[in-house]
């Protein structure tokens, strides 16, 4: 179905080509910002994406889910078939495989079902829309393949249908809503190049991980295996099935010499099973239950160094040198891509106002803000004068590859109208963003860089002023 | 258990983001991408509900083996009066069930022939005209442990196959095979039409059955992993086994009876899709094998009457799930084109519901051309039938394929996942009653046939759980 009309905008409707949302939101970035171009859209056909392009004055012809939206509004009509050229090029490369597989010229697996038959794998990888989750991840679990589901959305009693199934067949379940692991030195989903060595993770929290492992990793002590279990594990409903099974698998791991559990309060009794459950193990285990009176992701890093006899560093810290301590009355604003660590600091900070832009409610149709910076962007923007800004920088594979290209103008956008922007750098040397040269971008920017959040968390709260107190909401 | 996933080097199976996929390229960790797209429009929740079904895996596991491990035995040639239980004025069908008003061209012309046939009407405005008036009792064979070849209609009078399950103990039965040209189940009924028939109750039937009560039963499971490796798909080719079928009787037809024997096997040898029938139902034998297993989700039968395409599933009992019946895509006889073709018909599709036909087609090099295409076309048609089925047959395998079995056992829920539908090969019927067979080529079911079967799963999981 072709709505060129003739002025520089484009409505197309391509009939059963499916791409995946956060390569369409590539291909969408590219042709916007072509030279000509106010809007172009380019997304899977959901009630969502029609609504989106409707609002935005497209006249949207009807379509289906699997069906592709296309909508480009530009200044001509020469504009628009440029982008439209563009469009079919970048479709078309989307269209190539990344890597044929095994397999030689067959059309690739349709389902992990098919993959699994016709392959040697270890692992399944899910990242689909969360109502589609279950049907993959349980083809792995049949399979007998362990499974990260990196998706989220996935209603709690599947999770648990899920655990049980990979209970009898002997394999792991991280997630759903697993953000990070690394197996043996791979990292799988938002990971950070971790150096190898004897401590091994289990987490139910993404970004603790990553915050744990990458203090870890600066003190010099590496780490054998991550492995997640999604945020709800520990709930009553799922029982820990996942933590258990992982502690096992840690234990019969002959690399991993100090398990360490990260993980908010479990339910009660869950929390019995678990600490039975680590007593019995040989390996020795250090928990990190972080709520308000017990632990931050700082402090189980440094119990973890003890543990294994090294020392404490302290951590590196950037503080801007036009940072005037205690001389904003603007308020804190923390502004988060990882849940984890936006709890954390709220709690450490015990005021401000917190979003947490990786939350189901901000990543239902859009990327992860871990990919997409644009609406934390939006809201440093508007982070008031006088105030303090809050947020994460999150290092490592998956994530942004140059997340200072965009937030360092931002940064001083900020900080020219004397707002105080703090940043939790979350990454390793080895990351492939460079850690040191996002250091580097963002205090020349102006901003205060800190590997740990709840240093740049208290570091933030020093910078507030009298009067910030007017400030409600979000304040646990 | 998990050893094995943290002592390896990990081979990773990504679905979904592929930015996610690409991380692992970036480490040069080798992984198997998956071409994933939305399953078909509606049937998410469905198909939630029928994954997340305890029993699911359990019951295909059980149903498919059921099926592949059925072993048919050609063991005997009937009347169908006798072994159906068959009485004058009542007829089978192909597909599911039709009536009178809603049959197309060729099913009223075999019906018609039927009449004529058993002497049930004078002529053919006569049989139309008593069809019409509903004096025929018309049922489906599916509904009788029988199957038949496009109109597919089975009369008292008619010699079938009988073939015995020696592994599970089942029975099926199919008609004999005319040949191709103007025959009864393209919807024929002139005299040579019926002039036939009758050679056939009288002669072939009765000779067939004394040759094989001499030679005993003929091994069709393994006639069919033979006829494979020797370039058939076993529905629209099927010369290498119609000859090995001869090779097998021979013998038995000249010492059974000596009289007819020249006939006989001249008949046969004019016939390069006489196997077709005792195929057909060494396939409905099999598939009848995983019938009823509560929970399972594989497709049992798969039939079409000429105006509906309908398909049984395993856990649903003898419901059937129909929709509109396509008009197939092929290569046309002489002058006929597309506009001469009747909606897909016949029962034969029970070769691809067994794992042959279509899922089969990489053993068919010679006749893709005749279902439009070339090799790789048929290759890509077979590999894609692994995407919705459940297992690789354990004894038809495809040489070109490195002997891989062939794919059996479609699963609605890997239909609706995939949106990939059944591969059918088939001949295409003349719209015109009577007019014969005008093609061959491929046909799509229709996706609601199994979306609704999904649906009823999906509802009988749901039932079930109240009950509990």
């Amino acid at each position: 179905m072709n709505g060129d009309n003739g002025d520089g905008e484009l409505v197309l409707v391509r009939a059963g080509v499916y791409h995946d949302s956060v390569s369409l939101m590539r291909v969408s970035r590219t042709l916007s910002a072509m030279p000509g171009v106010d809007i172009a859209i380019v997304a899977m056909a959901t009630e969502l994406n029609l609504g989106l392009a409707a609002e935005l004055g497209f006249a949207v012809p009807p379509a289906e889910p699997a069906d592709l939206l296309v909508a480009i509004r530009a200044a001509d009509a020469a504009a628009a078939s440029a982008a439209r050229e563009e469009l079919d090029r970048l479709l078309a490369a989307l269209g190539r495989p990344a890597s044929s597989g095994p397999g030689g010229a067959a059309d690739p697996p349709r389902t992990v079902r098919a993959a699994a038959r016709g392959h040697d794998a270890t692992l399944a990888l899910v990242s689909v829309p969360g109502e589609h989750a279950f049907a993959e991840a349980l083809d792995a679990v049949e399979a007998g393949l362990s499974v990260m589901v990196f998706s989220d959305n996935v209603p709690v009693e599947r999770e648990i249908a899920l655990k049980e199934r990979a209970a009898e067949r002997g394999v792991l379940v991280m997630g759903p809503d697993c953000g990070t692991a690394v197996i043996g030195g791979v990292g799988l989903g938002f990971a950070n190049v971790l150096r190898p060595g004897p401590v091994g993770v289990v987490a139910a929290s993404g970004t603790g991980a990553q915050q744990v492992t990458c203090l870890l990793d600066e003190a010099g002590a590496g780490v054998s295996h991550v492995l997640g279990v999604g945020g709800r594990d520990l709930s009553a409903e799922v029982g820990g099935r996942s933590t258990l099974r992982a502690l096992a698998a840690l234990d019969e791991d002959p690399a991993t010499e100090l398990i360490v559990l990260i993980s908010k309060p479990p339910a009660p009794e869950v929390a019995g099973k678990v600490r039975a459950a680590a007593e019995r193990l040989a390996t020795p285990v250090v928990t990190a239950l972080l709520d308000p009176s017990g632990d931050d992701l700082t402090a189980a890093a440094e119990k973890a160094l003890r543990a294994l006899g090294a020392s404490v560093p302290s951590w590196p810290a950037y503080p801007a040198p036009g940072d005037r301590p205690g001389a904003y009355p603007g308020g804190l604003y923390g502004l988060y891509s990882g849940g984890t660590l936006c709890t954390e600091a709220r709690f450490l900070a015990g005021r401000g106002e917190f979003t947490d832009f990786g939350d189901d409610a901000y990543t239902r149709g859009r990327p992860h803000p871990m990919i997409d910076p644009a609406l934390r962007l939006e809201a440093l923007a508007a982070v008031p004068g006088g105030a303090v800004a809050l947020l994460d920088v999150v290092l490592g594979h998956a994530a942004d590859p140059d997340p200072a290209a965009a937030l360092a103008p931002a940064v001083a956008d900020a900080v020219a109208r004397g707002t105080a922007v703090v940043v939790a750098l979350i990454g390793t040397a080895g990351d492939p963003q460079g850690r040191d040269r996002q250091v580097a971008a963002l205090t020349g920017a102006g901003a205060s860089v800190f590997a740990s959040n709840a240093e740049a968390a208290r570091y933030a709260v020093s910078l507030l002023g009298p009067g910030e107190g007017q400030q409600t909401g979000g304040v646990r | 258990m998990t050893p094995a996933l943290l002592g390896r080097e990990p081979v990773v199976i990504t679905v979904g983001a592929e930015p996610l996929g690409e991380a692992l390229d970036a480490q040069a960790v080798p992984r198997v991408p998956v071409a994933w797209r939305p399953p078909m429009a509606g049937t998410a929740a469905a198909l939630d509900t029928v994954l997340a079904d305890p029993r699911r895996e359990r019951a295909n596991a059980l149903a498919v083996d059921r099926m592949t491990s059925a072993r048919p035995q050609l063991v005997g040639v009937r009347p169908a009066r006798e072994v159906l239980g068959l009485t004058p004025g009542a007829f089978l069908h192909a597909g599911p069930p039709i009536t009178w008003e809603r049959a197309s061209g060729p099913m009223r012309g075999a019906l018609v022939g039927a009449m004529l046939l058993e002497g049930l009407a004078r002529d053919p405005q006569d049989a139309e005209r008593r069809l019409a008036a509903g004096e025929a009792s018309l049922e489906p064979c599916h509904h009788h442990r029988t199957v038949g070849p496009m109109a597919g209609v089975v009369s008292p009078s008619m010699w079938m196959f009988e073939v015995r399950d020696a592994e599970h103990g089942g029975v099926a039965y199919c008609s004999l095979n005319e040949g191709l040209g103007k025959v009864l189940r393209y919807g024929a009924y002139g005299p040579e039409v019926l002039e036939r028939l009758r050679w056939m109750g009288a002669v072939l039937g009765p000779v067939l059955a004394a040759a094989l009560a001499r030679s005993g039963p003929v091994d069709l499971r393994a006639l069919t992993s033979q006829a494979l490796q020797m370039g058939d798909e076993l529905h629209n080719r099927n010369r290498a086994a119609t000859s090995l079928l001869v090779r097998e009787i021979a013998p038995a037809v000249v010492e059974a009876s000596p009289e007819h024997a020249a006939e006989v096997l001249r008949f046969i040898n004019g016939n390069d899709h006489f196997f077709l029938n005792p195929g057909m139902a060494a396939c409905k034998v099999s598939a009848d094998a995983a019938r009823g297993v509560p929970g399972s989700s594989m497709v049992v039968a798969m039939a079409r009457n000429g105006t509906d395409f309908g398909i049984q599933v395993s856990g649903l009992g003898d419901r059937w799930f129909t929709g509109p019946a396509g008009v197939p895509d092929g290569l046309y006889l002489g002058a006929y084109g597309p506009d001469d073709a009747n909606p897909d018909i016949g029962d034969s599709t029970i070769t691809e519901t067994a794992g042959l036909g279509g899922f089969a087609m990489a053993a068919a090099p010679a006749i893709v051309r005749f279902v439009g295409g070339d090799v790789s076309d048929a290759t890509a048609a077979t590999r894609s039938m692994y995407e919705i089925t459940l297992a690789e047959h354990p004894a038809y395998q495809i040489p070109g394929l490195g002997f891989r079995g062939t794919p059996v056992g479609i699963d609605v829920a890997l239909v609706a996942r995939t949106g990939l539908l059944p591969v059918v090969n088939t001949g295409i019927a003349g719209r015109v009653a009577g007019t014969g067979q005008v093609g061959a080529g491929l046909v799509s079911p229709p996706a609601s046939a199994f979306t609704e079967a999904l649906a009823a799963l999906a509802d009988a999981v749901d039932r079930g759980s109240q009950d509990r």
